[in-house]
């Protein structure tokens, strides 16, 4: 190490951590945002669907189509309305008060006892296509269980060519909050990391000081870790405050070791600062590097990570950007460090990926940068 | 890359105490802006002498910057060598940083560090000791007469106190070699004299070797040596007396009683033996071809009129070596294409206690003033004294808070659209778009001025034909010379026939030669009865102004000629005051609290 290094670092480290306590926005952005973030995803944003309206349609009340309404009124899944006629049925679907309509025609008993397949009509608003499936999968399910009732009435059992018995590993309740939670640390990090740097140093480019800085007998590993650890340290304390109220408010259980949590979002926090420092060594303003920053780490981070849209269903050639997305390796290993444990077959490779992309970031950094303004 | 010859004698000189604390041997830097390689610096070779302070002077685009860059190890040379204090500043910058002391034209001052803070930062990062430390902060702001600012937010101070700040932040470890770049521009008259002091106070008690550049050629005279620039090349690098004193002899004075100040000086330029003519006070300051005066029988009506030899400044030098070299001499009457609007009569512009507020910061209070039709008036004051914000207001751009401003005889808050179509603005930076042609330029311009039809089509052409537009009809405009720039900036401002014409900060940026050309215009404009309201924080264009207030902090200092200023506010010296004297005389008197 040079003579006067750490003394040169310390006073770099000051200054950047004094900077960050007089900047409200750089609390609001490592402090605020996370928590904001948390309570819509937390308790806003919800992918199961419960108390779905539904149109019940029963032309001929009797025993059998008053135990399938029955089904769909005790389910926690549905809140039925009931309505006269199909017509009116169908201008609620038309006018968005419910959500798809269950219609049971005048011969619904009659066809039933005759063994022949009964006609029940399901109609689904297939706008929302994700809670459309939801819903079929919902009514197949009540409809299914009737059917074994029946049965059951009447001594028999079902004649079916499979028998089905569910079970739902990880996330049994398949509360949408255990997996969204966990992929929110993501975008959290990406926040701080990517964000908050690309922007600090832009900001020390547009108004001058970045001159200033390059003529003293600072060395450019210096003013790169010098930068990098408070903000490094920033990101672990807005892990932390996520993690808080992760336990506190949404319970989200946390099967792996809380070590490996960490070490973790310290590698992929270090992957953000890289991707950070990168944007502002190419863009030296702050409104281009905020703009780079969010279209090229946060919204992937958001869209492309897996967070909340499941990779596998994505077409080929979007899977193969997602590789590029640093959030994305680490959102796999944060769901499973949540909700399943130490799986090391998850880990490591993912773990592996994030420290190549940090390597290069850091690399493409420590190339670019120079003491020059050219 | 390094050439053996230049630097093997210079390394073994370093050592010396009279040995140069700089040398450029023949550097060349170009850079390539929009596909097109330009040349910053050509051939250029210079040594800077210790224990003094050179100033490097040539206009804004010379080259200080660049030059000053690759002193500092920021830039690379395309060719040639720097050596500062003996070291080969591409090969070891980190060597050289370790030793000299930078100020950037926009110093890196932390706004939202204190005093006290921003000096720590730099303290640590030159490897300040912490126990010689309180010593010499004392030392340094006491210099700058900061100390009792040391808590303060640096966001805080005012400008001139925040340029003070970035000396003494570049000085906290005594550098051998101190780099300067433009550290008085923009900043009022009484810090800019705050700031030489600290630097000669440097030079004296620490033998420091100071490089300092400026565009205003008025502070050549305070340098013990001068390195001339100009277009990349450094013209002449001599002690500033020596430059002028090659144009002594061929300065004057002149007086005509009888002659109105700006009758006298457009005719004294249109004599062929007058290399410059300027307007100072109430007589005319003339540079001759050669060292017979001026003759004075041509004036309309010479009664009176007197002709004394001036002792020679260094602005003429720099103006009789540049004009000569310019040999074209452009028409710089402008006929406008309805003349004579108005004269005489009622105020055009009648200000009365305009405020505007910003929060709890008043940007402008309670300035009251009146200007009269086809009068030159000024507002003189540094940088952020409210002048800007005025205009707006008077433009009808930014609201007023409270207060009234009548334009033309149109009141702002209620008739703010007739108003505008009386008025030509001529916005700082001239606001042209780049990428359009001259022609595409006023063709969008005119319309947006509601021209349509024939007279527009009269108005583009006498624009192309009264400001020598016409061979760059079809340049664009970002590829105009930047005093072409400004003639296509005035004749947009121009187009509809204003009576009214508000210039901000018209000639920032602009070198003395392409200045005075522009007054040259504005002259003839208000001869032809435009009345002209103009902005400006260099000192000695006051002298143009009819009359003029001066303004520091949002208030009018004082109101008057220019004469009368100089007069009232000039103090008592053993010479002639100047606009300068007479704004420092006035902020002492306004704030006694500052030094």
């Amino acid at each position: 190490m040079k003579p006067g290094s750490l003394l040169r670092l310390k006073g770099i480290i000051r200054k950047e951590w004094l900077q960050v306590i007089r900047d409200p926005s750089s609390i609001a952005i490592a402090f605020f945002l996370p928590l904001l973030l948390l309570l819509i995803f937390g308790y806003g944003v919800s992918l199961d669907a419960k108390n779905i309206r539904i149109g019940l349609v029963i032309e001929q009340p009797d025993s059998a189509s008053l135990s399938i309404a029955g089904g769909f009124e005790h389910s926690p899944y549905f809140a039925p309305i009931h309505l006269s006629s199909i017509q009116e049925a169908e201008n609620a679907l038309r006018a968005s008060t419910i959500d798809g309509i269950i219609w049971l025609r005048q011969n619904f008993a009659a066809d039933y006892l005759n063994n022949q397949s009964p006609p029940i009509g399901v109609l689904i608003n297939g706008v929302d296509a994700n809670t459309a499936r939801l819903i079929e999968g919902y009514v197949q399910g009540i409809w299914f269980s009737w059917l074994e009732q029946q049965a059951e009435k009447a001594g028999r059992t079902l004649r079916s060519p499979v028998q089905l018995e569910q079970r739902i590993w990880f996330n049994p309740q398949v509360r949408s909050t255990d997996f969204l939670v966990p992929g929110i640390l993501a975008v959290v990090m990406t926040l701080i990391g990517a964000l908050l740097t690309a922007l600090v140093i832009a900001r020390e480019w547009e108004r001058g000081t970045m001159e200033s800085l390059l003529v003293t007998r600072i060395s450019v590993n210096e003013i790169l870790l010098g930068k990098l650890i408070p903000y490094f340290i920033l990101g672990m304390g807005g892990l932390l405050l996520s993690l808080v109220i992760a336990e506190t408010l949404f319970h989200v259980p946390v099967r792996g070791s809380l070590w490996l949590l960490f070490a973790v979002s310290a590698l992929f926090l270090w992957v953000a600062l890289g991707m950070g420092f990168f944007i502002s060594t190419v863009f030296k303003s702050q409104f281009v590097a905020a703009l780079v920053a969010m279209v090229s780490t946060f919204l992937p981070a958001f869209i492309l990570s897996g967070f909340i849209f499941d990779i596998q269903s994505m077409p080929t050639l979007i899977q193969g950007v997602t590789l590029l997305i640093a959030a994305r390796y680490y959102v796999a290993i944060l769901q499973t460090l949540f909700l399943v444990g130490d799986v090391w077959s998850v880990i490591l490779p993912n773990a592996a990926a994030l420290a190549v992309m940090g390597l290069f970031f850091h690399g493409l950094v420590h190339r670019r940068t120079r003491k020059r303004l050219e | 890359m390094v050439h053996p010859s230049a630097t093997a004698n210079l390394s073994l000189a370093s050592a010396s105490p009279t040995a140069p604390v700089l040398v450029l041997d023949r550097v060349d830097k170009g850079f390539v802006v929009e596909k097109k390689r330009i040349a910053a610096l050509n051939e250029v070779s210079c040594a800077i002498r210790p224990g003094r302070v050179t100033g490097l002077i040539g206009p804004d685009g010379a080259g200080k910057t660049t030059l000053m860059r690759l002193c500092a190890g920021l830039l690379l040379p395309d060719r040639g060598t720097v050596r500062v204090l003996g070291v080969d500043v591409v090969l070891e910058p980190l060597a050289v940083q370790a030793q000299i002391g930078y100020m950037p034209q926009r110093f890196g001052l932390y706004e939202d560090l204190s005093v006290r803070e921003n000096l720590d930062l730099y303290a640590d990062l030159q490897g300040v000791p912490a126990k010689e430390r309180s010593g010499r902060y004392q030392q340094l702001l006491a210099m700058a007469g900061l100390e009792e600012f040391q808590g303060r937010l640096a966001g805080r101070l005012s400008g001139g106190m925040k340029q003070k700040l970035g000396l003494v932040c570049t000085l906290v470890r005594p550098p051998r070699l101190l780099l300067l770049d433009e550290p008085t521009v923009g900043v009022d008259p009484v810090s800019r004299r705050e700031l030489w002091q600290i630097v000669y106070h440097l030079v004296e008690s620490e033998s420091m070797s100071v490089l300092l550049s400026t565009a205003y050629l008025d502070e050549a005279e305070r340098c013990a040596e001068v390195a001339l620039i100009h277009c990349g090349r450094i013209l002449g690098h001599d002690k500033p007396t020596n430059f002028s004193q090659q144009v002594a002899g061929r300065t004057w004075l002149i007086r005509a009683p009888a002659l109105a100040k700006r009758t006298l000086q457009r005719q004294l330029s249109r004599n062929p033996a007058v290399l410059d003519a300027l307007v100072l006070g109430a007589s005319v300051r003339a540079v001759s071809r050669d060292c017979t005066p001026p003759t004075l029988a041509d004036l309309s009506n010479p009664s009176g009129a007197e002709v004394i030899l001036a002792p020679p400044r260094f602005e003429d030098f720099f103006v009789a070596t540049l004009k000569d070299e310019a040999a074209d001499r452009k028409n710089n009457r402008i006929a406008l294409a309805v003349p004579g609007s108005r004269r005489g009569g009622d105020e055009v512009i009648i200000a009365d206690n305009l405020v505007r507020r910003f929060g709890s910061f008043y940007a402008v209070d309670r300035v009251s003033f009146r200007v009269r039709p086809g009068e030159i008036f000024g507002l003189l004051g540094a940088n952020g004294a409210g002048k800007t914000t005025t205009f707006r207001m008077l433009c009808g751009l930014l609201p007023i808070t409270s207060g009234a401003c009548t334009v033309a005889g149109l009141n702002l808050r209620t008739a703010a659209a007739a108003a505008r179509a009386r008025i030509g603005y001529m916005a700082q930076k001239f606001s042209l778009y780049g990428n359009l042609t001259v022609q595409q330029n006023l063709r969008f311009f005119s319309s947006a001025y509601g021209l349509h039809g024939g007279r527009r089509r009269r108005q583009i052409d006498w624009a192309l034909a009264t400001f020598d537009l016409a061979p760059y009809a079809a340049t664009e405009s970002q590829n105009l010379p930047l005093g072409f720039k400004q003639r296509l900036a005035l004749a947009v401002a121009l187009m509809h026939g204003p009576e009214v014409l508000f210039l901000d900060e018209p000639t920032s940026g602009v070198d003395p030669l392409a200045r005075r050309d522009f007054w040259a215009q504005i002259n003839s404009l208000a001869d032809q009865g435009v009345t002209v309201l103009v902005t400006t924080h260099f000192m000695e264009e006051a002298e143009y102004c009819d009359r003029l207030v001066i303004m520091a902090d949002g208030r009018v200092l004082a109101e008057g000629t220019p004469e009368e200023m100089k007069e009232r506010h000039g103090g008592d010296l053993d010479r002639e005051a100047t606009m300068e004297d007479a704004f420092i005389g006035l902020l002492r008197h306004h704030q006694p609290m500052g030094t």
